[in-house]
């Protein structure tokens, strides 16, 4: 094990590396934040004295702000460091940037990074520990616990997910949170299809698949749509927009068949009008916004969990 | 209190389920007398193990007199050993009334450094303004690092800080952990 400034030692990269009994204790620990989150005053001493550093070399809206919010709740000190305005413009080389970064004390490194790996490489140049908040088609862990916590509060499945169908739809290949999302519902025990286009899945899928949406529609519990990313059409993976729409969108003819019973989610941002064709808020399972809340429990978890000295995943010993 | 695995060189039972339900009836009486009534108390058992205490005695006060408010507080997210040593929350926190102006009864099974009543102290006050703070535990131990003392103790037990002291409904039990601390 090799100590942090301040004792921390964690580092969390990836669901699969997480493990299902991590991702069972992350879930356990976001209630006891969602519980802070509903006070008057969300905030907890937790992480005094504790440095988060935002490192985003792309960019983020949702994550960015939620990582910051999860870190100020936990009373931890927070910076942020913006690749476009950084001296990677004069040529610093990104393990310069993480060193430089790192002398002036920091506990964790939350990195979003467009190359798959990134994570990984800091993670042994530093002795902080990093949280992957997304790199490349790779991996996007916390949002694939968040996604979890919301199935798991919504329906009321604290023990596990056991029964539980799921469908994630869309552009699966690309989809770094279709990935993680999948592994975190299937840590707990979930059954996880993807429905997708041949054309957009990876060439070795984590789970069963299928091209024919409305034959699984009316099994799921949760329906769980991905982005449509705009530049894939430029590469000619699906005819048209319209057409992707007509049969992997939810349509209002879809939305029409759903039980109330079933969740509908979305990681965000929505390209209304593409893989959701109806408007969020009229359906009864809507958890979009539900999400965004839920990411700032679960990351406080997180943050907690692998600063806080209560991970099994401790860095040096993997 | 984490012991590490060691010869136990003996368990000695020193309270039975019945000495804990007489002090259960007797702090309960104590409660109600030191507060002149029940006005404006309620009881709040720290996480994990002073729930099912502040349980009991809510329901002996309920026996005796009337019911009042029994919650649960969890002080991990307060402790001062946090990065020190794994960390491991009870239950959530399970305050559904307001404590603004009243007077909360903390309760928790051992009393002993001092350090777990003064995370929930602070966790309490996160809630709102106390009229006023007691605490009561079952086994009051010794060794204290802060200057925190009961209102209300079941049984005082003087120990050596190689014991472990377990508290349930079934009684108390000190076990010797084999020397290392």
């Amino acid at each position: 094990m090799t100590p942090t400034p301040s004792g921390g030692s964690a580092s969390l990269l990836s669901i699969d590396e997480l493990g299902a009994d991590g991702v069972a204790r992350i879930m356990d620990l976001a209630d006891h934040m969602a519980e802070v989150n509903r006070r008057p005053n969300p905030k907890v001493p937790a992480l005094r004295g504790k440095t988060v550093c935002n490192v985003f070399f792309e960019d983020s809206t949702r994550t960015r702000l939620s990582f910051e919010t999860a870190a100020k709740r936990l009373s931890a000190d927070t910076m942020t460091f913006a690749a476009s305005q950084s001296s990677l413009n004069k040529g610093e080389s990104l393990r310069d940037t993480i060193e430089t970064i790192g002398a002036m004390g920091v506990d964790a490194f939350v990195v979003r990074h467009g190359s798959s790996g990134a994570p990984w490489m800091i993670d042994g140049w530093t002795t902080a520990s990093v949280v992957n908040a997304g790199d490349g088609w790779h991996a996007h862990p916390t949002q694939g616990l968040l996604d979890a916590y919301t199935v798991r509060t919504a329906l009321g499945r604290a023990a596990g997910f056991d029964g539980v169908r799921i469908g994630i739809v869309g552009d699966v290949k690309h989809s770094r949170v279709a990935r993680s999302t999948a592994a975190a519902f299937a840590a707990l025990g979930a059954d996880v299809v993807f429905v997708a286009p041949r054309t957009l899945l990876p060439p070795v899928p984590s789970m069963p698949t299928t091209e024919d949406l409305d034959g699984v529609l009316d099994d799921l519990d949760v329906l769980y749509l991905l982005r449509m990313q705009r530049e894939r059409m430029t590469e000619a993976l699906v005819p048209s927009l319209r057409e992707y729409t007509a049969r992997f969108g939810l349509t209002p003819e879809r939305a029409a068949r759903l039980a109330d019973h079933v969740l509908v989610m979305h990681p965000g941002p929505m390209n209304r009008g593409v893989e959701i064709a109806v408007d969020p808020s009229e359906l009864p399972g809507a958890m979009i916004t539900k999400q965004v809340a839920n990411g700032i429990a679960v990351r406080m978890a997180v943050l907690f969990d692998i600063l806080g000295g209560g991970a099994s995943l401790e860095k040096g010993a993997r | 209190m984490a012991e590490p695995a060691g010869a136990r060189t003996g368990a000695r039972r020193v309270l039975a389920a019945d000495d804990i339900g007489r002090a259960v009836t007797r702090m309960a009486h104590e409660v109600i007398e030191a507060n002149r009534g029940l006005d404006g108390v309620a009881i709040v058992g720290i996480e994990a193990g002073g729930v099912w205490l502040a349980r009991a005695i809510g329901a002996a006060i309920e026996r005796i007199d009337h019911a009042i408010p029994v919650g649960s507080i969890d002080a991990s997210l307060y402790r001062d050993d946090i990065g020190l040593r794994p960390v491991a929350p009870g239950a959530v926190s399970d305050l559904p009334f307001p404590i603004d102006g009243v007077s909360v009864v903390l309760v928790d099974d051992v009393l002993y450094t001092g350090r777990t009543v003064r995370a929930a102290l602070d966790a309490l006050a996160d809630y709102g303004r106390p009229r006023a703070v007691q605490l009561a535990v079952m086994v009051d131990r010794g060794h204290r690092e802060l200057p925190i003392r009961p209102d209300y103790v079941g049984k005082n037990l003087p120990t050596a800080l190689i014991e472990k002291v377990t508290v349930d409904a079934d009684g108390v039990v000190i076990e010797s952990t084999g020397g290392s601390q």
